[in-house]
């Protein structure tokens, strides 16, 4: 085996429009303002201090970077040895330059980690180009950051990618991915949309050392679940099954195909709607009983309104809060660093209707009381 | 780094220590294994010695005979010393370092003479079997600190059984059980409730025990939140077991509160004194209304926590639970002859073999003796003290936060928080906890649940000066600095230890983690 290989690729124009107030960067016409009104691209200098990190790391590792603005200045600015790996398609960067060379690094070259530089955006990019299994990591450069999928700060990932350059053993575990404009969904006009889950290393602090042995893995973690939440499920009801892979297990569990990203709904063991909208939904519960079981967006709490927002104020009046079931690993909770699960279907009566104190199913027979802020 | 030895006058010692630990390569005691090597030779048996005894393995019955001798290693005596004694150099402990980094294990000296008192041939070679008439002296030592632990918490019998923390705790889940069995409502109440920042035993014993659990998340405040024990409260709740002052140090002010929400939807309370070091003398489980509790006689009381057992625990309860103490207790007749009382119907029966881990019962009477009722709250104050002396001086150090009911002091620990020095340079608390050890010290981050970021947890307790924390905290102001300007250094520490970094996995992994040698060399597939 010969030394590890980490792939870079960097949305220079990433976060560009946060220094002059504006919301994230997509878009041409955006950039263009942002540029107009003195903006200074972060994106390549937040890569040069996560890369800072990389360098101080005593193992060889094969650094491999975009072209230009895309990786090789970066790397360049952090004193760090890189072959460069595809090319430019005109003058300026674009979203299909960062899709190419990010299928290059992953399936032409096999790197064991590819780091991303950008926001929310980028992460779609890169989800699009290597798709849930490859391994990669974002270096936190853009205005919009709601996916999970990015390191604490560019330090934290510098250090992260510096421990698969040494070949530790790392966890890696799903990380959503979020297409989330606030203010367009604040007005009404965009739904968040859950686009996926990238493959990401998770923090240490998730994988302590300890003076006990710890729980067990995540995998070991969501089976746990799904088999109580499957043993707990009655004949004749109806049950919602949120998107995630918390959720995925319950329905692997009982033999039926799940939709990754959307909404599915089961009962007394079969499929009765895959990929279901809010008005699909209702049509699947008609007026018989109904539960709701759904697992909140790692790293920001959101139980309703961020991802699964078929499961819309509507079908939350339908079902009734008594009846949601919400599953989360403990892993996930610790992820909130004590904030509160929230809720934000865009309904403000039923935000406070599902607020409170809910009983989160963490494994089997095991129950976390945790707070629901709306 | 070198420095000129021999100088005259002697110099002044560095401010840090400069630590640096045997490394032996040595390998597992069963790799050393010389087949036919022994020990100790015994002389053969005189003929006519054998003769008069004849075969000594006959009084043995069938059913405990081995039909094969067991694979322990065989070596010569100078090679087990040997090896023991490298290992002796690749530790730290209590005796070496300023051990205030292992915080929840409440690390305080053990005073020498206890050990003395404890190897005394009439305890040491004491048999349980031996006719109580014989054994006055230990039962009458179980019987008086049995009364002072009733003293200590205020309820009113005590059993010293359980041999650690955990077993007390899964008695005290026993007894529940059988409390609630006893009044026809076993199936019903199927609930036990407890927060994260209790012990994670209490949780996993009342799962072991066939409970569901619900844990309690801290409110708003940092504080074990009353309004999620109200949601969780019900006609199913057992019981809510509960540390406090919790692993963060923080005491939870309404813990009374707590107490009558359960009592109101008909479970028990159990209290978790495992943290009690700083409450001896100032607060009881009585007061607080608890039914039951336990101590851990090798944290607050001074005994050793012998490296995974023994330790000893010990659980008190109220009048009304007394009946389902483990069997036998320690009873006095009118006339002062003690007794052990094996007639016990209601009784959870036995949770380890005898009566306890005498050793320690006789290491934790002695420290109690030593002290007296006064001395036992100076101990608590001085706990207090030491660990917000500390606290004020770790929080001077840039990129450390005490998270949680934040700006309030604790009570005997702290669960720190090194997340904000972490995002600035990517390093992590246990990389800062490894790099201490280059410096003769170390610390511990946290067990389950890891829900404070980037965790160290210290306890000073009342053993430590003022000296030991001032060189503690350098040391973490020095390890904190270099991960600024040093990442890298810190990343790779320790790097004068005997090990350096271990790989965590295979303890997360049924199929490799191993606790015993013939464990993991069936799962490494070493026996073919």
């Amino acid at each position: 085996m010969g030394p590890a290989r980490i792939g870079l690729v960097v949305n220079p124009i990433a976060g560009i429009g946060g220094r002059v107030g504006l919301k994230g960067s997509d878009g041409d016409e955006v950039v263009r303002r942002a540029l107009e009104l003195g903006a200074v691209p972060a994106a390549g200098a937040r890569t040069v201090r996560a890369l800072e990190r990389l360098r101080s790391v005593e193992a060889p590792f094969d650094l491999l970077v975009a072209p230009g603005p895309m990786g090789e200045e970066a790397a360049r600015a952090a004193g760090l040895d890189a072959r460069v790996v595809g090319e430019l398609a005109g003058t300026e960067t674009t979203a299909a330059d960062t899709r190419r060379i990010a299928t290059a690094m992953v399936e032409g070259e096999g790197v064991d980690l590819l780091l991303f530089a950008g926001g929310d955006g980028t992460a779609a990019d890169v989800l699009a180009a290597v798709g849930p299994s490859a391994p990669v990591l974002g270096i936190p450069a853009g205005v919009k950051i709601h996916s999970a999928a990015f390191a604490v700060s560019p330090e934290a990932a510098g250090v992260l990618a510096g421990a698969v350059a040494r070949g530790e053993q790392i966890r890696f575990a799903e990380a959503e991915v979020l297409d989330l404009d606030e203010d367009a969904f604040r007005r009404g006009e965009i739904a968040p949309r859950l686009l996926g889950y990238l493959r990401v290393p998770q923090e240490p602090r998730l994988v302590q050392a300890r003076k006990a042995p710890s729980p067990a893995g995540e995998a070991v973690m969501t089976q746990a679940i799904a088999a109580d939440v499957v043993e707990r499920m009655e004949p004749g009801r109806a049950y919602v099954l949120g998107p995630g892979s918390t959720v995925r297990a319950i329905a692997e569990r009982l033999g039926v195909p799940k939709t990754l990203v959307g909404v599915d709904v089961v009962r007394d063991g079969r499929l009765v709607a895959a990929d279901a909208s809010e008005d699909a939904i209702l049509a699947a519960l008609g007026d018989g009983p109904a539960s709701i079981v759904v697992t909140p967006i790692g790293g920001q709490g959101f139980v309703f309104g961020r991802g699964n927002q078929q499961i819309g104020p509507r079908v939350l009046r339908a079902v009734g809060r008594e009846r949601v079931i919400v599953v989360a690993t403990q892993w996930k909770l610790a992820s909130l660093a004590g904030t509160p699960l929230r809720v934000d279907t865009g309904d403000p009566e039923v935000d406070a209707e599902v607020a409170g104190h809910v009983l989160v199913t963490t494994g089997y027979r095991d129950r976390a009381a945790y707070r629901i802020e709306a | 780094m070198s420095e000129p030895h021999g100088t005259w006058p002697i110099g002044p010692k560095p401010p840090l220590r400069r630590f640096h630990q045997a490394r032996w390569d040595e390998p597992v005691i069963f790799e050393l294994s010389q087949p036919g090597a022994r020990g100790v030779l015994p002389p053969a048996v005189e003929p006519e010695i054998r003769e008069v005894v004849g075969d000594p393995a006959a009084a043995l019955p069938p059913s405990v005979r081995r039909e094969r001798p067991p694979a322990l290693p065989e070596l010569p005596q100078l090679h087990v010393v040997r090896h023991y004694a490298r290992l002796s150099q690749e530790n730290l402990g209590v005796d070496l370092n300023v051990d205030v980094g292992q915080g929840t294990c409440t690390m305080k000296y053990s005073p020498k003479v206890n050990d003395q008192l404890a190897r005394n041939p009439k305890v040491a070679d004491a048999h349980p079997l031996q006719d109580p008439s014989t054994t006055q002296g230990i039962l009458e030592i179980m019987w008086r600190l049995e009364q002072m632990l009733t003293a200590i918490s205020g309820l009113d019998r005590v059993t010293l059984q359980p041999g650690a923390g955990s077993a007390a705790i899964y008695t005290n889940v026993s007894m529940i059980r059988a409390y609630h069995a006893s009044r026809g409502e076993g199936a019903v109440r199927d609930q036990i409730i407890t927060t994260i920042f209790s012990h994670p035993s209490n949780g996993a014993c009342a799962k072991t025990a066939g409970y569901e659990v619900i844990t309690l998340y801290p409110d708003a405040d940092g504080y074990p939140d009353l309004d999620a024990l109200r949601a969780a409260v019900s006609e199913r709740t057992a019981a809510l077991l509960i540390t406090n002052p919790e692993d963060t140090g923080i005491f939870n002010p309404r813990i009374d509160e707590f107490v009558r929400v359960v009592h109101e939807a008909g479970g028990l309370c159990s209290y978790d004194q495992a943290n009690a070091n700083g409450i001896l003398g100032i607060t009881r489980a009585r007061e607080a209304g608890f039914d039951l509790c336990h101590f851990n006689l090798h944290k607050t009381f001074s005994t050793p926590h012998a490296c995974g057992g023994p330790a000893a625990g010990a659980c008190g309860v109220t009048e009304e639970l007394a009946p389902f103490l483990p069997t036998p207790t320690v009873e006095r007749d009118a006339d002062g002859t003690f007794f052990l009382d094996h007639d016990r119907p209601r009784s959870i029966g036995k949770i380890r073999p005898w009566y306890g881990v005498v050793p320690n019962i006789v290491r934790a009477y002695a420290w109690i003796m030593s002290l007296g009722a006064e001395g036992l709250r100076e101990v608590a104050e001085i706990a207090v003290l030491n660990n917000n002396y500390l606290m004020r001086k770790v929080l001077e150090i840039r990129g450390v936060a005490a998270p949680y009911a934040s700006g309030k002091r604790r009570i005997e620990q702290v669960r720190y928080s090194w997340e904000e020095l972490a995002r600035e340079t990517g390093v992590g608390s246990e990389d800062l906890g490894l790099r201490a050890a280059d410096f003769g010290t170390h610390y511990w981050t946290s067990h389950h649940p890891w829900v404070v970021p980037e965790p160290m947890t210290l306890e000073p307790t009342e053993s430590y000066s003022k000296a030991d924390l001032d060189e503690y905290a350098a040391i973490l102001a020095h390890v904190a600095e270099e991960a600024r300007t040093d990442p890298e250094l810190v990343r790779t520490a320790p790097h004068a230890s005997a090990v350096h970094r271990d790989d965590h996995e295979p303890l997360d992994d049924p199929e490799r983690w191993a606790v015993t040698w013939r464990a993991y060399r069936r799962k490494a597939g070493l026996d073919g």
